[in-house]
């Protein structure tokens, strides 16, 4: 239930765990930056709109000092989380993969971008039929438009294929009403 | 009283075909995303949210209660037949469900959890049916002032008490705290945290961050732990059908999990973690065969954290329904879908909102009746769904994660967004931070902040409220004790023992 995870005689910092502990007070430091900006209009000085932000403000520096003591007492990750090494290649293709749906969400449409980020996720998980991606990718996305996002109400717009598709639902359509 | 009453017309409103097919639908989506790792309940409703637009409540919230018992119920099948745990409430059935089914036992093991978590999840379910109305009585008690203190002690519960370390758990919420803040503020019109971007004045959607941490953050995580070992899927072997010894040795434990679970469920701390181990450690003690604990796996020691599981689930929509007070990650994103139908769940939600609520209790038996059918004689199925491939199941995760959250306004400032918090959940992943108090301190924050305003607003700005009301003082003191009490305890130990243990716990 503490933070002292490692009673083990050697404490040494932990850079890891260290930099959590910072990055955590330079976001407390954006919360005050971003709370210092907020208008206070003296009608509702008793409880302004600042209150709040002030408390989590101060919540966040309290515990991200923490984190850092617990860091410098030599942290908290358990030991098999140490000793697996990260995948940064795996992870490196699923951020490609992320960075190409959102640079290509617009131009390409929703069907498009997700087959591409399909393809690079699953290559980065190890997956070797990249045709076989492409494809599996192509039916998930348009059963993901035609079906989920259709059947929700949700407009996720339209690029070329859908419009394509679209076009010819409408023509089958209208083939049958007439 | 005239909880008998209610409870016919709630039937009489499930009973209806379409909700019926609600319910169905509810239940197969919530026993697939339970049996997938990776995907869990939060993540379902919160893509689901859009359909709060399309539909009646009733509608939409048998769907979700249909998913929330579902997953319960396939979350069990992956830890027993994956040892991967396919919700974090099934971490403790996999400890001894797994051994079963590496001992050829593994359809007994199923068919005790199934069964046991019909026999919880209907127990539990009674339990709301029963225990709500009484909770109303004293909730129309409550001033502003309690509620907020109230709320205090959720907080200090799901995030301090909670998994392995308060630091941690309380540095979650207070991040959710913050997301929950940014817009525009309603009492003043102000706009908070918005980095001076109009883009934010609308405020972090649920759907984002929900998407964001559980979906974008555990798909980074498991590509950067792909060297991590992998579990094997045990072959399903022997029948479903369960020997006189040991349906003796499971219906004992099915009812005493459930006597476990749904207290802890119903109380304002809520999650189904404790009330696992809590049974598992009980069965290990009362069993008159601890030599099958830890070794060829032990039937009890299924039966009744399942149970727990199960009742602690139903616990749970106790607070949500009579308080709004949502203490898992999934009952806070069902009350964001309250909130989308201009519905405030408290005392006054059974009697505004009669069909609804009754409609949903009553369709929580014909759920677990469902699933009891879809998880025995439909088991096969469900493994088959098993053997998808992670590459391709990871990545479709992430299709669905674009439809739902591009979906929002075709914003690419949305991906943006749901990128970041991404990244934020891949680091809470690798460095053991809960991600649930997130989502529960962004919902629950602006509650609890419009409570506090409210309080001081009546006092006139004298902070004595909050102490000078006796309930609100007690409210405050558990919070208080909840918060300090367990660094005590473990000091304590600390000197007699060395070394607290490391309790595993996730959203």
């Amino acid at each position: 239930m503490s933070t002292i995870n490692h009673p083990t005689p050697p404490l040494r910092l932990a850079m890891p765990e260290l930099l959590v502990g910072i990055g955590l007070l330079a976001c407390a430091g954006a919360v005050a930056w971003q709370t210092l900006a907020i208008p206070v209009s003296p009608l509702y000085s008793k409880v302004g709109p600042t209150v709040f932000p002030y408390l989590t403000m101060v919540g966040l520096v309290v515990l991200s000092l923490l984190l850092i003591l617990a860091a410098f007492r030599g942290g908290w990750q358990p030991e098999e989380e140490k000793e697996t090494p990260t995948d940064w290649k795996a992870m490196g293709f699923v951020v490609i993969g992320l960075l190409a749906n959102l640079l290509l969400i617009r131009p390409l449409g929703f069907t498009a971008a997700s087959v591409i980020m399909f393809v690079l996720v699953c290559y980065g998980f190890g997956s070797k039929h990249t045709l076989r991606d492409a494809l599996t990718g192509l039916v998930l996305a348009l059963a993901a438009y035609f079906g989920f996002a259709r059947a929700l109400g949700v407009n996720i717009g339209a690029g070329f294929i859908e419009n394509q598709l679209n076009t010819v639902i409408d023509a089958i359509a209208g083939a049958f009403g007439a | 009283m005239n909880t008998l009453e209610q409870l016919a017309h709630g039937f009489a409103v499930a009973f209806t075909p379409v909700n019926l097919l609600w319910c169905l639908l509810g239940t197969t989506l919530g026993t697939a995303i339970g049996v997938l790792p990776g995907l869990g309940p939060a993540l379902t409703i919160a893509l689901l949210l859009p359909i709060t637009y399309q539909v009646a409540p009733e509608a939409s919230f048998i769907l979700f209660a249909g998913i929330y018992y579902g997953a319960m119920y396939g979350g069990s099948t992956t830890s027993i037949l994956l040892n991967t745990p396919g919700e974090s409430a099934t971490i403790v059935t996999a400890l001894e469900g797994n051994k079963m089914a590496r001992s050829g036992r593994g359809g007994a093991a199923l068919a005790t959890s199934a069964i046991g978590s019909f026999v919880a999840g209907t127990l539990g379910t009674l339990g709301v049916a029963f225990l709500a109305p009484v909770v109303v009585k004293f909730a129309l008690a409550f001033g502003p002032a309690e509620y907020f203190s109230l709320m205090v002690l959720a907080f200090i519960t799901v995030s301090a008490v909670l998994g392995s370390s308060s630091v941690r758990g309380l540095t979650s919420l207070f991040a959710g705290f913050v997301i929950g803040m940014i817009g525009v503020d309603l009492q003043t019109g102000q706009p908070r945290f918005t980095f001076g971007t109009t883009e934010l004045l609308d405020g972090v959607d649920v759907i984002i961050a929900a998407v964001g941490l559980f979906a974008v953050g555990e798909t980074l995580y498991m590509a950067s732990r792909r060297y991590a070992g992998k579990d094997e899927i045990v072959p399903l072997k022997g029948s479903l059908y369960m020997t006189a010894a040991e349906w003796g040795r499971s219906w004992k434990a099915w009812l005493r999990g459930a006597a476990i679970g749904f207290p802890i469920g119903a109380m304002p701390a809520g999650g189904a973690e404790i009330p696992t181990f809590l049974s598992y450690a009980v069965e290990k003690k009362l069993s008159n065969h601890k030599e099958e604990f830890g070794t060829v796996g032990a039937i009890e020691g299924v039966a009744g954290p399942e149970a727990a599981n199960n009742a602690s689930a139903a616990g749970v929509l106790v607070p949500m329904l009579t308080l709004g007070l949502p203490t898992s990650a999934t009952a806070a994103i069902m009350l964001s879908a309250f909130q989308s139908y201009g519905i405030n769940p408290g005392p006054l939600l059974l009697t505004t909102q009669a069909n609804l609520v009754w409609g949903l209790i009553a369709s929580l038996f014909i759920a677990n009746i469902i699933l009891v059918i879809l998880n025995l004689p439909l088991i096969g199925l469900w493994v088959r769904l098993l053997k998808i491939p992670a590459p391709q199941l990871y990545a479709g995760i992430l299709v669905f994660a674009t439809v739902g959250t591009y979906g929002i306004s075709q914003s690419p400032i949305d991906l943006v967004i749901l990128y970041l918090l991404g990244a934020a959940g891949f680091l809470m992943r690798r460095f053991d931070f809960p991600t649930a108090p997130v989502i529960i301190g962004m919902i629950l924050g602006p509650l609890a902040e419009t409570q506090f305003r409210r309080a001081m607003t009546i006092s006139n700005g004298d902070w004595s409220v909050f102490y000078k009301h006796p309930l609100s003082l007690t409210l405050l003191t558990l919070a208080f004790i909840g918060l300090v009490g367990p660094h005590i305890w473990s000091f304590i130990e600390h000197r007699r023992r060395r070394g607290p243990e490391h309790v595993p716990g996730d959203a």
